[in-house]
C-alpha cells in the first residue's frame, strides 16, 4: 500500500436541515506516500473543508477516507494525530496568546506520550529554524513568520507522516513566505513527509507540489500534474480560466 | 502631467514606552492623474503614509511634513472642519477590510444615500437614483437587491466594490486604496481593478494603490514607490519593476515563487542595515 491518503466519493455538509451546505461533493483523490499534493480553486470551493473532514473538524461527511490504507471512522484517535497533523493559515489565531512556545510544544509532546520533552523541544525549535532563545517567548513577542514556525514545530511534535497545510503562508510577507516554503521543503525531505497543501496562489502550489486538484463549487474538476498545468494541458475549461487569471491579474 | 498632490518630508511618529517610533521617515512624492503604487513588506509604513495624507492617524500618532499640498494648498494648515470637507469631497480612501468601514446595522442603500446627501443637496429620490448608478458603476449586477441588504450579507468581493461605490459618490479627484483587493480571489480582483482603472482613465482621477503584491502592482500601476522601514528606497515605472535595482526590491522579487520558472529553492532576503539609513528617495515625476 503506497497511498498515504485516499479519498473516495467524499461528501461534506455543514449546518442542518434548515440550512444545509453541501460543501464538498463526491470528491475523490489519492496522494502517494511522500508526495506533495495541492488543492486549488477560488475561496468557498471546499478546499479547507476537505482537510477539515480528514482531521475530524467537519463531522458531517460520508464516503471513504483512508489514511495509510486504514479507513477512518467517525472519531479520530490519538494514533490518527500521530500520523496526520495540520497547519493553519493564520499564525495569529492558531497559537494561544497566554501559552509560551515552551508550553505549546511541551504539552503537545506530553499528550503524545513523549517523556524526553526537554531534548525534543530543543530539537523541534532547531528543526524549524528558531534558536533556543525563542523557547520562552509568548506569541505577541513573535513575528508572523516566527509564529508559523512554532505552529509547524507543534505539528511536527508527534512525528507525523502527513502534514495538511491550509494556506500556510497566505498571511505572510513574500520574503517570509520564501523562508517558510523553503523550511517546509527541507522538512519534507528530511522526514519523508507527505504534504497536502491548500493555496489560492497557483505559483505557491506549483512550487511546492507535484500534483494538484482543481476545485469549484465543492467539486474536484480535475486532478493534474504540475507539469501538465505549466504546459497548459488542462482537461477542464475552468482550470484554464484559473491559470489565465493568475498569470494576468489585471483583466 | 498635472500634479494633484505633492508631499514633502512626511513623518509619522508614535510615542511609545521605549521612546518615539518613526513609522514614516521623511518621504516625499507627488501624484498626478495616474495609478501610483506603494509596495513594501508589512510594517514598512504604506498604510500610515496613506492615512497621513488625510490626517487620519489616530492619537497619539503625530503627522509632520514640510507640506502635503493638494492643488498647492497645504492640508496640514487646514482646520479639522475643512479636512472633513477634503475627505468628503476631494480625497477618498478605501480601507483593506470593508467589513470595518461599512456600518453593520444600516442597509447598503441607506448608507449610499446618506453619503450622497451629505455631499450634495439632493432629495431622497435623487440620492437613491445616484446610489443605484454608483452600484452599477462598480459592476454590481443586481443593485436593487443590494440596496436593501446589510454589509454582512455581502461576499468579500461585493463588500469591496460597495466600498468603492461609496468612495465614488463625491466624485473624488484622488482615491487612496489600501490593499483593496488583497482579500479577494483573482477573478474578482480583476473586476475591482478594472473599476479603478476606468476612474483614472475616464474621470482623470489620481489613484494611490497600496499593496504588498509586487506582481499585481507591476501589472496594474503606472509608477511604483518601494518602501522599506518608513522610507522610499526606490522609485520605478511599474512595467519595469522587474528590472528594479535596489537589493531590497530585487530580494522581494527573488523570493516570489514563479509559475513559469520553477526552481528548487526560493531566494531568502538578506537584509542590509544600510537600507534603513539611506536617505529616502524622492518619488516625484
Ligand atoms: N463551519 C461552517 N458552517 C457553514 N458553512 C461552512 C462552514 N465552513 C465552511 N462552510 C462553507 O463551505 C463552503 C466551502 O468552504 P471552504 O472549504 O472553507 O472553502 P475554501 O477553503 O475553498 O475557501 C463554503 O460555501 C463555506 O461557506
Ligand atoms: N499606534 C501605533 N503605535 C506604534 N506603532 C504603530 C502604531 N500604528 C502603527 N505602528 C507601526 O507603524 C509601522 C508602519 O505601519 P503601517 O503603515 O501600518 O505598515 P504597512 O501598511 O506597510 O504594513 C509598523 O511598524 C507599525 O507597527
Ligand atoms: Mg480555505
Ligand atoms: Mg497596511
Amino acid at each position: 500500500m503506497n497511498a498515504a491518503l485516499e479519498i473516495n466519493a467524499l461528501n461534506v455538509y455543514f449546518g442542518d436541515h434548515g440550512a444545509l451546505v453541501h460543501a464538498v461533493k463526491s470528491a475523490s483523490l489519492t496522494v502517494a506516500k511522500g508526495a506533495s499534493f495541492g488543492l486549488v480553486g477560488e475561496s468557498g470551493s471546499g478546499k479547507s473543508t476537505i482537510l477539515k473532514a480528514i482531521t475530524g473538524l467537519a463531522p458531517q461527511w460520508n464516503g471513504e477516507i483512508k489514511v495509510e490504507g486504514r479507513p477512518l471512522g467517525a472519531k479520530r484517535d490519538r494514533n490518527f494525530y500521530k500520523t496526520v497533523q495540520m497547519v493553519f493559515q493564520d499564525p495569529y489565531a492558531s497559537l494561544h496568546p497566554r501559552q509560551s512556545v515552551d508550553q505549546v510544544l511541551s504539552e503537545t509532546l506530553y499528550l503524545h506520550g513523549f517523556r524526553d520533552i526537554d531534548d525534543r523541544v530543543n530539537q523541534l525549535l532547531q528543526d524549524v529554524g528558531l534558536g533556543p532563545a525563542f523557547r520562552f517567548r509568548y506569541p505577541h513577542q513573535l513575528s508572523g513568520g516566527q509564529r508559523q514556525r512554532v505552529a509547524i514545530a507543534r505539528a511536527l511534535a508527534p512525528q507525523p507522516d502527513i502534514l495538511l497545510l491550509d494556506e500556510p503562508t497566505s498571511a505572510l510577507d513574500v520574503s517570509v513566505q520564501a523562508e517558510i516554503l523553503n523550511l517546509l521543503s527541507d522538512l519534507r525531505a528530511a522526514h519523508g513527509l507527505t504534504f497536502v497543501m491548500v493555496s489560492h496562489d497557483l505559483a505557491v502550489v506549483a512550487h511546492m507540489c507535484d500534483q494538484a486538484a482543481v476545485m469549484q463549487h465543492g467539486e474536484i474538476l480535475e486532478v493534474l500534474s504540475i507539469d501538465a498545468m505549466r504546459a497548459g494541458q488542462t482537461a477542464h475549461p475552468y482550470t484554464r480560466t484559473l491559470l489565465d487569471a493568475s498569470a494576468n491579474r489585471v483583466a | 502631467m498635472s500634479t494633484l498632490l505633492d508631499i514633502e518630508n512626511l513623518w509619522v511618529r508614535f510615542p511609545t514606552r521605549n521612546g518615539i517610533f518613526d513609522a514614516v521617515r521623511g518621504v516625499s512624492f507627488s501624484l498626478g492623474r495616474e495609478r501610483l503604487g506603494i509596495v513594501g513588506e508589512s510594517g514598512s509604513g504604506k498604510s500610515m503614509t496613506g492615512r497621513a495624507i488625510l490626517r487620519l492617524i489616530r492619537h497619539p500618532g503625530i503627522v509632520e511634513a514640510d507640506h502635503i499640498n493638494l492643488h498647492g494648498e497645504n492640508l496640514l494648515a487646514k482646520s479639522e472642519r475643512d479636512m472633513r470637507k477634503v475627505r468628503g469631497e476631494q480625497i477618498s480612501m478605501v480601507m483593506q477590510d470593508p467589513k470595518f468601514s461599512l456600518n453593520p446595522v444600516m442597509t447598503i442603500g441607506d448608507q449610499l444615500i446618506e453619503a450622497h446627501r451629505l455631499h450634495a443637496k439632493a432629495t431622497k429620490a435623487e440620492a437613491r437614483k445616484k446610489a443605484l448608478e454608483m452600484l452599477e458603476a462598480v459592476s454590481i449586477r443586481d443593485p436593487e437587491r443590494v440596496m436593501g441588504a446589510y454589509p454582512h450579507e455581502m461576499s468579500g468581493g461585493m463588500g469591496q466594490r460597495i466600498m468603492i461605490a461609496m468612495m465614488l459618490i463625491p466624485n473624488p479627484e484622488i482615491l487612496i486604496a489600501d490593499e483593496p483587493t488583497s482579500a479577494l480571489d483573482v477573478s474578482v480582483q480583476g473586476q475591482v481593478l478594472s473599476i479603478m482603472d476606468r476612474l483614472v482613465k475616464e474621470r482623470g482621477m489620481g489613484l494611490i494603490f497600496i499593496s504588498h503584491d509586487l506582481n499585481l502592482v507591476s501589472q496594474f500601476c503606472d509608477r511604483v514607490l518601494i518602501m522599506y522601514a518608513g522610507r522610499i528606497v526606490e522609485v520605478c515605472d511599474a512595467n519595469r519593476l522587474h528590472e528594479a535595482q535596489h537589493p531590497y526590491t530585487r530580494g522581494l522579487l527573488g523570493s516570489l515563487p514563479r509559475f513559469d520558472a520553477p526552481r528548487p529553492r526560493l531566494e531568502v532576503l538578506q537584509r542590509d542595515p544600510s537600507w534603513r539609513d539611506a536617505p529616502s528617495v524622492e518619488g516625484r515625476t
